[in-house]
């Protein structure tokens, strides 16, 4: 059994909706990751039970705590639409269809102080497990338990071959990759997933990789301590 | 290794070891941690359970559809009083069990077990079990343990989520894993155990998920109370020797295969069974207007 007692007994979490108030929390905590923790402006767009339910549940304002780093246990989520309002971030809710999604799922689009968008989807699949399914217009499928290195990159060839021979030589052993592009020959992206925690000086060695774009990495664990 | 309550049943029957042993042992395998440090995770998490279950027995919580407010304390108040029909024990167990869901909807902090909806009926049962055998803290998270590994099989092999299978998910994951606890903690076989976690699901099959305005109040937390009980009475029918005509592994596929059936509208969505009523609609236009 490779499911852990502390995901069926947890998270200790805020009230009252593991799938619509944790969940909701986690995933917009994931996005503000993506965007480099620098956040000027959101827009959440609710799909399903998101949409229909989400003022009830308090999504909307879980949503907003994940994007100011809060976990999902911080009793100051209830307030979190005041803090944002306090750091002068812009917030907005919109009702979507999102195609082929769960029905707890939202993107959530975050322009940062250059008023550069990051775009994540993401699921809330029940217990406050979630999983997210799309970044930056990239299929991925990251549960967040694992540390995850998210690359942009050229369509070429050998640039796959360049990093996994990097991450080999570090001693990084991959758990799941999965390679993906928008066009042939165009923008590609690279999502591994690894064993152990990866040291924030593999950014610098694979952002010098030929054709490579962009390196993002997040350490993730089984833990809520992320 | 096992990935269900059959495999599971049959590596504690081959040891002579309770179900709690088996799974604890394979959180050490999977997470690399020392039961020393798995026990303590756990007990940070009771020490939640403890919390939520008691805060509203003696003070209401103003949750956020002030639909469920001062319940957990009425009940805990009759109870204490010595007027409950179903006897102290029972009422305690309800008054706990809507005192975690109090806390719940006030956007306070709860343990899900095995969501936020469902978060009252381990804690409410496992603490009042623990009080009627006189059990101590140790026993406690051996219980948890053991809801634990029942309710990994539930969701590895159906699903947790409302929004998927409907309250049968929620709570009655929740009334599943807490039957299974309670037999163990009572002294029962691993065999008892499965087959009280399967009466437990078959009594709450077809349950459909119908939160009125959307919020985890109506009927949440009375259903709840209700699965804590129909916990408690699972276990005692499998103590005393009942078994489960259709096997625990087999009512979790039957439940998994309901909760697909059920229409969207009565998964979560508010937009069926109770929800859609005309009381319901009022009290939901009351809500959002504010």
């Amino acid at each position: 059994m490779e499911i852990s007692m502390f995901e069926v007994l947890g998270p200790v979490m805020i009230g009252p909706s593991s799938s619509h108030t944790a969940g909701a929390a986690k995933i917009a905590r994931i996005a503000r990751r993506v965007a480099n923790e620098d956040v000027r402006k959101v827009l959440f767009s609710l799909h399903g039970s998101f949409a229909k339910t989400y003022k009830g549940h308090g999504t909307d304002k879980a949503l907003v705590a994940g994007i100011l780093g809060m976990k999902e246990d911080d009793e100051e989520i209830r307030n979190s639409f005041k803090l944002a309002q306090q750091q002068g971030i812009e917030f907005n809710f919109v009702e979507t269809e999102l195609k082929n999604s769960h029905e707890n799922s939202v993107l959530i689009e975050i322009y940062d102080s250059n008023d550069i968008c990051h775009k994540v989807i993401g699921s809330s699949i029940g217990g406050g497990r979630i999983l997210i399914t799309n970044i930056d217009d990239f299929e991925v499928e990251i549960s967040a338990k694992n540390p995850v290195i998210i690359i942009k990159q050229r369509d070429r060839k050998g640039v796959v071959s360049d990093i996994t021979s990097l991450l080999a030589k570090n001693n990084i052993n991959i758990g799941v990759m999965r390679v993906s592009r928008k066009e042939k020959g165009i923008e590609a992206s690279t999502v591994i997933e690894t064993d152990d925690e990866v040291p924030i000086n593999i950014i610098e060695q694979l952002s010098c990789i030929e054709n490579i774009d962009d390196v993002k990495v997040l350490n993730f664990t089984q833990s809520q301590d992320w | 290794m096992y990935y269900n309550g059959k495999e599971l049943l049959e590596l504690a029957i081959s040891r002579d070891v309770r179900l709690s042993d088996i799974i604890l042992e394979n959180e050490m395998r999977i997470s690399g941690k020392s039961e020393m440090e798995i026990k303590q995770g756990l007990k940070r998490r009771y020490v939640i359970m403890e919390e939520s279950a008691q805060k509203a027995l003696t003070m209401p919580q103003d949750t956020v559809g002030a639909m469920i407010s001062g319940d957990s304390k009425k009940i805990n108040d009759y109870a204490e009083r010595g007027l409950a029909i179903s006897g102290d024990f029972i009422g305690k167990i309800m008054a706990r069990a809507l005192s975690c869901c109090e806390v719940n909807a006030s956007m306070g902090r709860i343990c899900a077990a095995p969501t936020a909806g469902s978060c009252g009926i381990v804690p409410a049962v496992i603490i009042s079990v623990c009080e009627k055998l006189k059990l101590d803290e140790d026993s406690a998270i051996r219980g948890l343990i053991t809801c634990s590994g029942i309710g990994a099989i539930i969701v590895k092999n159906a699903t947790v989520a409302g929004a998927e299978g409907g309250c049968q998910a929620e709570c009655g994951a929740a009334a599943a894993m807490t039957a299974a606890a309670v037999v163990e903690m009572a002294g029962g076989t691993p065999e008892m155990c499965l087959n009280a976690a399967a009466i437990a699901l078959k009594n709450i099959l077809g349950l459909i998920c119908d939160p009125v305005a959307g919020l985890v109040e109506v009927p949440c937390a009375k259903r709840n109370a209700s699965q804590a009980v129909n916990a408690v009475t699972s276990a005692d029918l499998a103590l005393a020797g009942i078994k489960s005509n259709i096997p625990f592994d087999e009512v979790v596929e039957a439940m998994y295969n309901v909760g697909k059936m059920l229409p969207y509208q009565l998964r979560e969505t508010a937009l069926g069974g109770l929800a859609a009523t005309k009381t319901a609609k009022k009290i939901s236009s009351r809500i959002y207007s504010k």
